[in-house]
């Protein structure tokens, strides 16, 4: 049995800090674009290695995703970094005809998404970005799971061609996948095996659904848990494997259930492999300000949350 | 480029492939199509080093960008009368399965085209991103960009103008379609823009005004905003045009932004328009 364990606690957004720098180094056709906010980005040591390559935008975010699809047109490769908020619903429609209809190159950076943003409160909570951005014809769209993943991620953008989103967070949080772990762009991650229910998790909400599967181990039930980094393009083989296993699915996401990675493996479901389904995620609602884990066990993105979807759904298989 | 003899034939052929392309699908935007003849003829034909063997990243060239996406007509004409694709395939402007999309696309690849623009307000922001690249790249080409008046009511605009003159991106030069209308009426009544060359001015611009229906002053308003250039500002051209320019029932009011002419129409706004070139 795999079991994940962790030492230190790290923020997604360093994980994109550090690994836009390491891909600069690598890449110098990168360039970052930021709209005031370097620190909360993490993106001031690619400034301070790379001025010539990094290009402050103010406040003005429209502006910045106009540039940014306008930079891709003589080779450059753009990563904006901006709260998710402000990426996807404040420039919707920029986004839309300027980088994912025109296809260009564009890596949309976005931290601080979700309740565990925190003390902020609901008008930066985005919770709607995943359902607009996986919306949009062309677009890949990506939920790394912990500091690790997301440096892996954001280096792996490097090599990818055409307009992706790329979703962080902002609280410290349990860094337990290894430095070295594979990752690929649209390619599902097994890291549970399990028979009785898989839970399809990404985002924070992996490691809820790590602590979920501790406790249902307890009690005797086999949890296969799937990081669904990538939403978009979904590894619909993955999915259906695992369910023509387990025969039933639990989701989990620190986003609305409308419109999200539940509503993604739940069309699946129901088009290739129909099964039972639960889906824990925020349900029709605004979040609002206080801490992190507080938020999580109010809107029923707990451990103890996943714990009952799992308990529910294998009693309706 | 060409003589002036030959370069003057070219408006008025163009503007007959504006009235039958619109006509033919019964919809588009002709009057802003009409005004803007001369700029592109201008750019194209005379101003631009541009490479009819089109490439999107289009280094060493100088690139030019539509915002107001809606006069497609006039660049679609213009860009096959340039040899980026057949004359005949102006005949399938906005028709099914057509590269010449209502609004200009990437997405058939149209040849000319290197961003969608119609959603009004973005093609300043674009075209200050591939200057920045062309910055980046060492290229000292020059990028172009045409925007509407009324489009100037978008805040992207002035997001963007700020941006410019910030970072003194001064390998743009930037044009205003200034014909004082819009599709709900004149710009002044609708939502006025008080002083536009104050604000561009204000904003950090270098400003300059023009005619722009007539092909000679258009060609030399733009050998001047190329000679302001990589002086540390970004350049605006505000270019006074009519609406309709060179149909007499369409000139200079907002009835004819958006609507298609009657076959009866047609062949009035053909008998004003002179053959040169040849129809596609």
């Amino acid at each position: 049995m795999t079991k994940y364990t962790f030492t230190d606690k790290k923020d997604t957004r360093s994980g994109f800090g550090d690994g836009l720098l390491e891909l600069g180094r690598k890449n110098s056709s990168v360039v970052g674009l930021c709209a005031d906010l370097t620190g909360s980005l993490k993106m001031g040591d690619f400034q301070k290695e790379f001025p010539n390559r990094f290009f402050q935008m103010g406040i003005a975010e429209a502006n910045m995703m106009g540039v940014a699809a306008g930079m891709t047109i003589g080779g450059m490769i753009p990563f904006t970094g901006t709260f998710a908020n402000f990426s996807t619903g404040r420039v919707y429609d920029q986004i839309r005809q300027s980088i994912a209809y025109s296809g260009k190159n564009v890596k949309i950076c976005a931290s601080h998404a979700g309740l565990t943003l925190g003390e902020d409160g609901a008008t930066h909570q985005i919770l709607e970005d995943v359902g607009m951005m996986k919306m949009l014809p062309g677009m890949t769209v990506i939920v790394p799971c912990d500091y690790n993943q997301t440096k892996t991620a954001t280096i792996a953008l490097g090599d990818h061609v055409g307009p992706a989103y790329l979703r962080f967070g902002r609280p410290g949080w349990p860094v337990f996948t290894a430095p070295d772990r594979p990752f690929e762009i649209g390619k599902a991650d097994k890291m549970i095996a399990g028979k009785d229910v898989t839970i399809f998790a990404n985002g924070h909400m992996v490691w809820q659904a790590i602590e979920a599967e501790a406790i249902l181990a307890e009690k005797g039930i086999s949890v296969e848990l799937i990081n669904l980094h990538t939403i978009k393009p979904l590894d619909e083989d993955a999915i259906i494997k695992s369910v023509s296993k387990t025969g039933c699915a639990v989701t989990c996401e620190e986003h609305q259930m409308n419109g999200g990675l539940g509503d993604s493996v739940a069309q699946t479901l129901t088009r290739f492999h129909p099964a039972p389904i639960e889906m824990v995620a925020v349900n029709d609602s605004f979040g609002e300000s206080g801490k992190p884990m507080d938020l999580l066990k109010k809107y029923g993105l707990s451990p103890e949350n996943i714990v009952s979807a799992v308990e529910k759904v294998i009693g309706r298989k | 480029m060409a003589d002036l003899a030959t370069l003057k034939k070219l408006p008025s052929q163009i503007r007959r492939d504006i009235v039958r392309m619109v006509h033919a699908c019964q919809s588009g935007h002709p009057g802003g199509s009409l005004g803007c003849t001369e700029f592109f003829v201008a750019l194209y034909f005379e101003i631009m080093k541009h490479d009819k063997a089109f490439n999107m990243d289009g280094k060493g060239e100088d690139l030019f960008f539509l915002s107001n996406g809606h006069i497609s007509p006039v660049w679609y004409s213009t860009l096959a009368r340039a040899g980026y694709f057949d004359v005949a395939e102006l005949a399938t402007f906005r028709k099914l399965n057509t590269r010449l999309q209502g609004h200009p696309a990437t997405h058939e690849h149209l040849p000319g085209v290197r961003v969608a623009s119609g959603s009004l307000g973005q093609g300043l922001s674009v075209s200050i991103g591939a200057a920045q690249t062309k910055k980046l790249n060492n290229d000292d080409r020059l990028v172009f960009t045409l925007m509407g008046d009324g489009e100037q009511q978008e805040g992207q605009v002035w997001e963007a103008a700020m941006y410019a003159a910030h970072n003194k991106i001064d390998n743009i030069v930037a044009t205003i379609d200034f014909n004082g209308q819009q599709i709900d009426g004149p710009v002044d009544k609708v939502l006025s823009l008080y002083d536009l060359k104050a604000k561009w001015k204000a904003f950090g611009w270098e400003v300059i005004e023009s005619n722009g229906n007539d092909l000679e002053e258009v060609i030399k308003t733009l050998k001047h905003a190329i000679s302001l250039t990589r002086k540390g500002k970004p350049v605006m051209n505000l270019m006074k045009t009519e609406m309709g320019y060179g149909v007499d029932f369409m000139v200079g009011t907002h009835k004819w932004h958006g609507i298609a002419p009657n076959d009866e129409q047609l062949a009035d706004a053909l008998s004003q328009l002179e053959e040169t070139v040849g129809d596609y």
